[in-house]
């Protein structure tokens, strides 16, 4: 299958500090392909710079086949790139449905109708409903989105990048901070996802990862140092001395 | 549906039943006086009705609001001098020029954020100032007497204190209606997401930029309308009307009635001009007690007045 993530060459650094270091991959589509390293090792910055937030010191990402280097954030995601925050973002002071509902009213199209009252328009209520039931929000849409426990913050969350139907979803560590029954909840509303949908998943849960991922990168210090299937991962002696090794918690 | 009647919307009617029914009394009274106050007091509240819409919903905290009054005001006094009088060139030429400086100026300073954001508005506002005050043209500082009001087709007549009244009344309810029908409108919503979380906007794919900036330039020019109101009301302009005092009194207003309120500004507007004047009547220093008041609203009532009726509506109902 063709590659919907194409990514060369990709640098940057913040003064001496190096946090994506030469980095080329790809992502099919379809894949969902997950992206662990160590703390520090740049990938919050990687997706920063993959949705636009950040702007690379030199290399190119390519979306779909053409170059998305320089096209700002908010135009990434009119193309089909979403992404949700390792920090909770959302509208705090809105209600849950209010929250998801502009997310649907980002893709359609500009936002310069000033008369009617957007929230009587079925045409961004109802995808938003229908968003809130596939992660399991429908009980607390018409809740304020700062009443949410942690938990139902990174539903909504996953809920608001889901909404501008992206092909392409930017996840950065969804399950940050979840019990594990919540951890539990996530892994399954991903896993129907990546039937849909092309995913670059960051996460530090290891169990999570090894579940879901087709192919796993690792970072350390911004450089990839090894890339491939789970198993092959797992038994990389480099990854392991570099990461795996020092967390008991892998799951063999 | 079950209507309950809460203590706000209770407020609220018998303010607009009052404002609406003010001229009867000044007929029977003969209380010249009040009219001349309320006038200004509407046209105020519109000010900052406009305003509310850019920092109470838009979160956009411009200090130099007052520039608009003055340009609103002078378009239609310097036209005035020129010997154009109607109306129909006057207020439409106050309304585009508002809404150009606010252009200009929104287009600038909304690259920047907080209290940069404040210092950038300030010192347009004050460049403004500087330059209305410099045209030796157009009485420099002393300001310039308006010989004839704005002429409209009669029966309207602005020179009839009454309808004068009538006139800014109506303009007032209808941009307090206007900015109701904003802020719930896709538009609003846009300008509200904004305001509560930029940064999730643009991932969401919002240039939220452009719609900032749209939302500046309408309160600009809503600014504008109640500039040229206000030039009409008093017959004369000068750079004071638009001098950085006037732009914080704005801000009073809203914050004193409640910011993100729609009636917010008409209670600030109200509360704020008949404090002081019955305070000034009181004592000549007004300002040593409107001070300590304006604190304990901002310390113990963070909705304003607006969010004080909410709160004690609740008590009330729930016993």
């Amino acid at each position: 299958m063709a590659d919907l993530l194409r990514v060369e060459n990709l640098a940057k650094r913040f003064g001496g500090i190096v946090a994506t270091d030469d980095l080329t991959f790809a992502i099919p589509e379809g894949e969902l392909h997950a992206v662990i390293g160590p703390n520090g090792a740049g990938k919050t910055t990687l997706i920063a710079q993959l949705s636009g937030q950040l702007v690379p010191d030199s290399g190119l990402i390519y979306f779909a086949g053409n170059d998305i280097t320089a096209v700002p954030m908010h135009a990434r995601s009119a193309l089909g790139l979403a992404r949700s925050f390792q920090i909770t973002s959302l509208f705090l002071d809105l209600s849950v449905l209010d929250n998801v509902a502009l997310a649907v009213q980002a893709c359609a199209g500009h936002s310069f109708h000033f008369w009617r009252n957007a929230r009587h328009e079925p045409e961004l209520r109802d995808p938003a409903r229908a968003t809130l039931a596939r992660v399991g929000l429908s009980a607390r849409a018409n809740l304020t989105a700062s009443a949410l426990s942690h938990g139902e913050h990174r539903q909504l969350e996953l809920a608001m990048a889901l909404a501008s139907k992206p092909r392409l979803l930017l996840l950065d560590e969804p399950m940050a901070g979840l019990g594990p029954e919540e951890s539990a909840r996530m892994v399954a509303t991903l896993r129907e996802l990546k039937k849909e949908l092309t995913i670059l998943l960051v996460e530090h849960d290891m169990e999570a990862v090894f579940a879901l991922a087709d192919r796993i990168t690792v970072l350390v210090y911004g450089r990839m140092i090894a890339c491939g299937r789970p198993e092959d991962i797992r038994n990389n002696t480099q990854v392991r001395d570099a990461y795996l090794g020092e967390q008991e918690a892998v799951h063999g | 549906m079950r209507w309950t009647l809460d203590l706000r919307t209770v407020v609220v009617v018998l303010l607009l039943v009052a404002l609406v029914s003010l001229p009867v009394y000044v007929e029977l009274t003969g209380s010249r006086f009040l009219l001349t106050l309320f006038t200004r007091i509407v046209i105020l509240a519109l000010a900052a009705v406009s305003l509310n819409l850019i920092l109470g919903y838009g979160g956009m905290m411009s200090f130099g609001h007052a520039a608009y009054l003055g340009i609103g005001g002078y378009a239609v006094g310097m036209l005035a001098f020129e010997g154009i009088t109607s109306g129909f060139v006057q207020w439409p030429v106050a309304l585009l020029a508002s809404a150009l400086f606010a252009l200009v100026i929104g287009a600038l300073s909304l690259r920047t954020r907080g209290v940069y954001f404040i210092m950038i508005t300030l010192a347009f506002a004050q460049m403004a100032y500087y330059i209305v005050a410099g045209l030796a043209r157009y009485g420099g500082d002393d300001g310039l007497t308006i010989q004839k009001r704005s002429q409209f087709f009669p029966p309207l007549n602005l020179s009839n204190k009454i309808q004068f009244y009538y006139i800014c009344l109506a303009l007032l309810f209808a941009s307090i209606y206007l900015v109701r029908r904003l802020v719930n409108s896709c538009f609003g919503m846009a300008v509200h997401g904004a305001r509560s979380n930029d940064t999730r906007m643009r991932a969401i794919g919002f240039p939220t930029y452009r719609y900032k900036l749209i939302c500046f330039v309408i309160a600009g020019t809503l600014c504008g309308l109640a500039g040229a109101l206000l030039a009409n009301h008093t017959d004369f302009v000068s750079p004071a009307m638009m001098y950085w005092t006037r732009s914080g009194d704005l801000i009073v207003m809203v914050v004193l009635g409640g910011m993100g309120s729609i009636f917010g500004p008409l209670f600030g507007a109200v509360a704020l001009l008949v404090l002081e004047e019955v305070l000034s009547g009181i004592t000549e220093y007004w300002q040593i007690i409107l001070g300590p008041l304006l604190l304990l609203v901002v310390l113990f009532a963070r909705g304003g007045i607006d969010g004080l009726l909410g709160k004690v509506g609740q008590k009330v109902n729930h016993g």
